[in-house]
């Protein structure tokens, strides 16, 4: 790895956080990964080599199986109180509190709490690695504080998801590095794929997006570390792997959460599928 | 099977007293049950033949991921799509481990693929008819899968020490997939009238496929003598497919669906079904590149492997450039 | 189009035993053989050290050669446990 820092634990956090911000970060955490997975569950069977096509298969499993605790978790905090969210009257849902697989499967896209980097349809492959990359950066950070939090089952599955985001970093930072620092062409597909994507970085690490981290027990600075931490991490790699982060604005809308690309519709539509044309059936 | 009708060269298969000393001592070996093992000595029939089967399985692990893959995506729920990819990649991991076994004898895996790529090769004809729903992934778990264990269990035994290895692993793995697809059939079977017929229909369309796989009848084929008495093939195609058969109608029974074949009989005096007559000219036609998938099924494959051609060179290019790198700095140390 | 290299992959798994040879697979370098090997060979936890070595790195004794390695062992019969005849009042040994 190339010496991701430590997040900087210097104070107490100021209050408990409550269950309607708990819900919220698990939805960011847990939509992040759901998304993101299903994208690039998609490259089994049609990666560049074997190895790869089984690399990343594991990469999806990890994010679909943590996408599964957060959802759980949502879901759970929501039965606790009315207070969390309204649950939404979905047909053929049945009562009680929604589970992952009801939360995965019976939102619309404006309930969808993930960033938009995630939703960007997988590309070649290079655009599926930097997308991975520049996630991974964020969620490895990201999941530093959580794993810190005096919020137990926030903490708990942050945990548990800190051990295998920090080999997806691992994993992606490499391949950043040896395919930036490689071919001509591959340099060329990468720094493509970095300025692709750049725009959307804008919504990882500020606050305005939805997570609050002063909330979740490190205090002010947390927030500041969190984006610190990606820039710094970033840089280091970038000069590896001899790619020119790009100077270009992020996106002016969209700060806000909900806010998505077209392509989430398309990615719900297909996932969705089955749940939505036989509403109630178990499977 | 996932090797259907592997060619051996050989036109009748020699007795002892006709092999010359290094084939019988080989034969011998092989009669004893003693492994062979890549640097030792083999005829040279013994090692195409292991090249030709080999192969032609690891092409079917890597083609088999396809029709399964497309449904990925849309699996209902999110613990059946983390059991569908870990499945769809096992896949991915067994064709890897038999490439491994076939380089052993002396070709790369570079090669191999390239002969998969050409249409040169061959691989399952199974994995040439598409999943039109859900329900298939239940039945390529319960039907193909299910036959594929029939015939991968006994090639644990087989002489070739590596492709022995291999199946070991490949088996141990494969246990939870036929289960799994069993257990999305009992899921569709239990639950409404319209998953119910969506399970009948993947049946239906699965059914004869899969007994297809076993191949044709080779009770009197040179080649699988040849190959049964170099113990790289166990079993006769008729007898593994009588066996899937009378294993699988009463799961059938269990399930509540019914096998698409009016000919099915319990057959008193064998103790085992007897079956309708297998379409053999559509088995012909699909192995021949004609079947439902054939074509989409090696753009796919070729498409990955084009596409991915920048990738494995920059990689390469990378690690050329670090070794270089090393070694210059080596020198000015 | 450049060809990755074989890799030869050996596990050792939690219960002490030695690394065992699991299969082999392709890498670019020795790091990336790592990565690949822990994706591939550890999908279910099998293992907890791994180690890589380049197929051609491997000098392998010569079938040929296996009288003269490996039959003087079968002389050397009082290596094995069961050449010693202990009466059976001498207990468990």
């Amino acid at each position: 790895m190339e010496g991701a820092g430590a997040a900087n634990p210097q104070s107490i956090n100021h209050r408990e956080p409550s269950d309607r911000e708990i819900f919220n970060l698990a939805l960011v955490m847990g939509d992040n990964c759901l998304i993101l997975g299903q994208q690039i569950s998609q490259w089994a069977g049609h990666a560049p080599i074997l190895e790869e096509d089984i690399a990343q298969a594991n990469i999806a499993l990890d994010l679909i199986g943590q996408a599964q605790y957060w959802l759980g978790l949502a879901g759970e905090i929501e039965g606790l109180k009315s207070e969390a969210a309204p649950a939404s009257n979905v047909k053929g849902r049945s009562a009680g509190p929604r589970s992952a697989d009801d939360l995965a499967f019976l939102r619309e896209p404006h309930e969808f709490r993930n960033f938009r980097l995630a939703e960007i349809p997988n590309g070649d492959y290079a655009h599926t690695l930097m997308r991975q990359f520049l996630f991974d950066n964020w969620h490895f950070h990201m999941l530093q504080i959580l794993s810190q939090t005096p919020c137990m089952p926030v903490r708990d599955i942050a945990g548990k998801a800190l051990k295998e985001v920090t080999y997806h970093l691992q994993r992606s930072s490499d391949l950043v590095i040896g395919l930036g620092d490689g071919s001509d062409e591959s340099h060329q597909r990468m720094q493509g794929a970095l300025d692709h994507f750049w725009p959307y970085t804008c919504e990882l690490c500020d606050p305005r997006w939805g997570v609050d981290l002063e909330l979740w027990g490190l205090g002010d600075s947390a927030a500041l570390n969190l984006k610190a931490n990606w820039d710094a991490y970033l840089a280091r790699v970038m000069i590896k792997a001899t790619l020119v982060i790009p100077e270009r604005a992020p996106l002016v809308a969209g700060l806000r959460p909900g806010t998505h690309t077209e392509h989430l519709g398309y990615i719900l539509a297909d996932m969705q599928l089955l749940q939505r044309a036989h509403p109630g059936a178990s499977w | 099977m996932y090797a259907q009708m592997v060619k051996t060269e050989a036109d009748r298969v020699k007795t002892l007293a006709e092999m010359d000393e290094c084939e019988r001592v080989f034969q011998e070996r092989v009669d004893r049950g003693v492994k062979i093992e890549p640097k030792d000595w083999m005829p040279d029939g013994y090692r195409k033949t292991l090249i030709r089967q080999i192969s032609q399985h690891a092409h079917s692990e890597i083609v088999g991921q396809l029709p399964e893959g497309n449904w990925i995506s849309r699996a209902p729920t999110l613990q059946r799509k983390v059991i569908l990819l870990a499945k769809v990649q096992d896949e991915a991991g067994h064709g890897l481990y038999l490439y491994g076994a076939a380089e052993t004898l002396g070709v790369s895996r570079d090669e191999l693929t390239a002969q998969l790529l050409s249409g040169r090769a061959k691989y399952s004809s199974i994995f040439n008819y598409p999943t039109l729903s859900w329900a298939d992934m239940g039945a390529i778990g319960w039907l193909v899968d299910g036959a594929a264990i029939m015939n991968q269990v006994p090639l644990q035994r087989c002489s070739y020490g590596p492709y022995a290895r291999a199946m070991i692993k490949v088996c141990k793995e494969e246990s939870f997939h036929q289960r799994q697809g069993f257990d999305i059939m009992m899921s569709l079977c239990r639950g409404s009238a319209a998953q119910k017929a969506m399970a009948q229909d993947a049946l239906d369309r699965w059914w004869a496929p899969s007994l297809m796989m076993f191949g044709p009848p080779d009770e009197h084929s040179v080649h699988s003598a040849q190959s049964k008495a170099w113990k790289i093939k166990i079993n006769g195609n008729d007898e593994l497919r009588h066996k899937f058969v009378d294993q699988t109608v009463p799961q059938a029974k269990l399930l509540g669906l019914e096998i698409p074949d009016p000919d099915l009989r319990w057959n008193e005096a064998r103790g085992s079904y007897d079956i309708g007559q297998i379409d053999w000219e559509e088995f012909f036609q699909v192995v021949g590149g004609n079947g439902p998938c054939n074509r989409e099924r090696l753009a796919a494959r070729n498409k990955a492997h084009e596409d991915g051609a920048w990738f494995r060179d920059g990689l390469m290019a990378h690690a050329d450039k670090t070794k270089a790198r090393q070694q210059s700095q080596g020198e000015a140390a | 189009m450049s060809n990755w290299p074989l890799w030869e992959i050996f596990i050792r798994g939690e219960h002490g035993l030695a690394h065992r040879h699991v299969g082999s697979l392709h890498a670019v370098d020795a790091g990336q053989a790592l990565m690949n090997a822990r994706d591939v060979y550890t999908r279910r936890h099998e293992g907890l050290s791994i180690w890589v070595v380049k197929a051609g790195d491997i000098t392998a004794s010569a079938p040929g050669d296996k009288d003269a390695l490996f039959e003087p062992a079968n002389d050397k019969v009082y290596r094995h446990p069961s050449f010693y005849d202990i009466p059976d009042d001498a207990g468990a040994m």
